[in-house]
């Protein structure tokens, strides 16, 4: 996970369209290690390249530079066409090496992960609890939503509207406070007394230091390659 | 034996009707069943006991012995288990076993020993390969279970279980009845439900106005059902 983000980092700051290449390659690599279904990576890809397709209708239009072609009275630049496609490989390069780095972990595993790396307690157990309490949360939104569709309400501009909004989120609000203390008391009865203790907390692996150090050699190589190839004038 | 004595309760919610009313009541040697309508504080009163809630008089008494200070509500609360009504508030982890073992943690014990323990308890109610389940991804049937477990695993003496059997399927309240029947646990149990309460119980409170009515013999079926599937048709105990 911290590999992924030295990695993310050094790819955001590459200049050259030499170096987000072999990320894309090095993202690419990830995710064939591990074994993602790949209609899964391909929709999530695909969303993430309608926002680059954006840059791709703006960009060569944009920047200015030296003409490539024109049409008519719009002039695409060769900068901006060498713009987009470099966000085009970066972000993707980026995607490709998170969905296989950390989308593919339980968030339960994350937590624990977490834990192995002393990151404090608290904050894992805060993002463990988030967890695991946001579907009964959103559960507890929808239902009481779905109750005031089905007596008839309809969205509108309307104050009545902002009023009934107001309330289901007022209601939930004070839904959520209601679990938090019936959880808290569920703590205190099973002998909580505010530590909480990790069970066989998950030793990181010499698997886990090889995966973390390959990725992070990757990440040197490429910020390596973007130092050459600027210092070479690109 | 433990037993628990609540010695002359008095309680109303901050201005809401006073609920209880020099109330005695003692736990410790029979399984109970304790009916009643909405709102008259079934829940309420295992609150009492389990010192979540305070009374405005009376006290608890655990072995005979009032129940004052911190150090002795840890010490009720280690020896009575508290089924909750809804079972996500009970499962706050993220998988069944780091659930199960959390109890035994804070009792002191360490990894291997809470682990053992948990397993332990799983295996008993025969969720033996639940532990790496996500809490959240279970069914509702499930989940009471595993909630059940996260209880029984801290070996209590006495049982709080309120309305264990709501939005169970039948095969599940089946189960629950066998698992109950096996423990050999002094027990209370709030149900509204009667059939459920005749097979684990031997003896009923109705609280109302305030006051237990106990009655130590229920009309089994005196409450109208519905016999949906006529082909299995069940024995109505003569």
């Amino acid at each position: 996970m911290i590999s992924a983000f030295f990695f993310s980092v050094v790819v955001a700051l590459c200049h050259t369209l030499v170096a987000p290449l072999l990320a894309l390659t090095v993202g690419g690599v990830l995710l064939l290690v591990a074994h993602l279904p790949a209609r899964e990576v391909a929709r999530r890809l695909l969303v993430v390249n309608l926002f680059t397709l954006v840059f791709w209708l703006t960009l060569p239009l944009t920047v200015p530079g030296e003409a490539l072609m024109e049409l008519g009275p719009l002039v695409i630049t060769k900068p901006g066409v060498a713009l987009a496609a470099l966000i085009t490989l970066k972000t993707n390069a980026i995607v490709l090496a998170f969905i296989a780095l950390v989308a593919t972990s339980r968030l339960a595993d994350i937590g624990h992960g977490l834990a192995a790396l002393k990151v404090p307690s608290r904050f894992c157990m805060l993002l463990l609890f988030t967890y695991r309490y946001i579907f009964v949360l959103q559960l507890e939104y929808q239902r009481l939503r779905r109750a005031a569709l089905l007596r008839g309400f309809r969205p509108a501009t309307t104050i009545h509207t902002y009023r009934t909004y107001g309330n289901l989120l007022g209601m939930t609000l004070v839904k959520s406070w209601q679990r938090g203390v019936r959880i808290q008391q569920a703590m205190v009865l099973r002998g909580f007394q505010g530590r909480f203790y990790v069970l066989e907390g998950r030793r990181l692996a010499a698997s886990d230091w090889i995966l973390s150090a390959l990725v992070l050699f990757a990440a040197a190589a490429v910020a390596l390659m973007e130092l050459m190839g600027s210092s070479g004038g690109g | 034996m433990t037993t628990i004595f609540l010695d002359d309760i008095s309680f109303r919610h901050p201005g809401g009707v006073r609920l209880f009313h020099h109330l005695d009541l003692t736990i410790g040697s029979e399984r109970v069943g304790l009916i009643g309508a909405n709102g008259t504080g079934k829940t309420t009163l295992f609150h009492i006991i389990m010192g979540l809630l305070k009374p405005e008089s009376g006290q608890v008494l655990l072995d005979g012995r009032g129940v004052v200070d911190a150090k002795a509500w840890q010490q009720l609360r280690r020896q009575v288990g508290f089924l909750f009504q809804d079972a996500d508030d009970q499962l706050f982890s993220p998988t069944v076993l780091e659930d199960v073992a959390f109890g035994p943690l804070n009792m002191g014990d360490d990894g291997p020993a809470a682990r053992a323990k948990a397993m332990a308890t799983l295996d008993g109610l025969g969720l033996a390969d639940f532990e790496n389940r996500i809490t959240h991804q279970l069914s509702g049937g499930e989940k009471k279970l595993v909630a059940l477990a996260t209880i029984l695993v801290m070996a209590p003496d006495i049982l709080l279980l309120d309305e264990p059997t709501n939005n169970l399927d039948p095969a599940t309240r089946e189960r629950l009845v066998s698992i109950l029947n096996d423990l050999n646990l002094p027990m209370v149990i709030i149900s509204h439900d009667l059939d459920f309460l005749a097979k684990t119980t031997e003896v009923i409170y109705s609280l109302e106005h305030g006051h237990l009515h106990r009655s130590d013999s229920i009309h089994l079926h005196s409450h109208p059902h519905a016999h949906v599937y006529g082909d299995h048709p069940h024995d109505h105990g003569g």
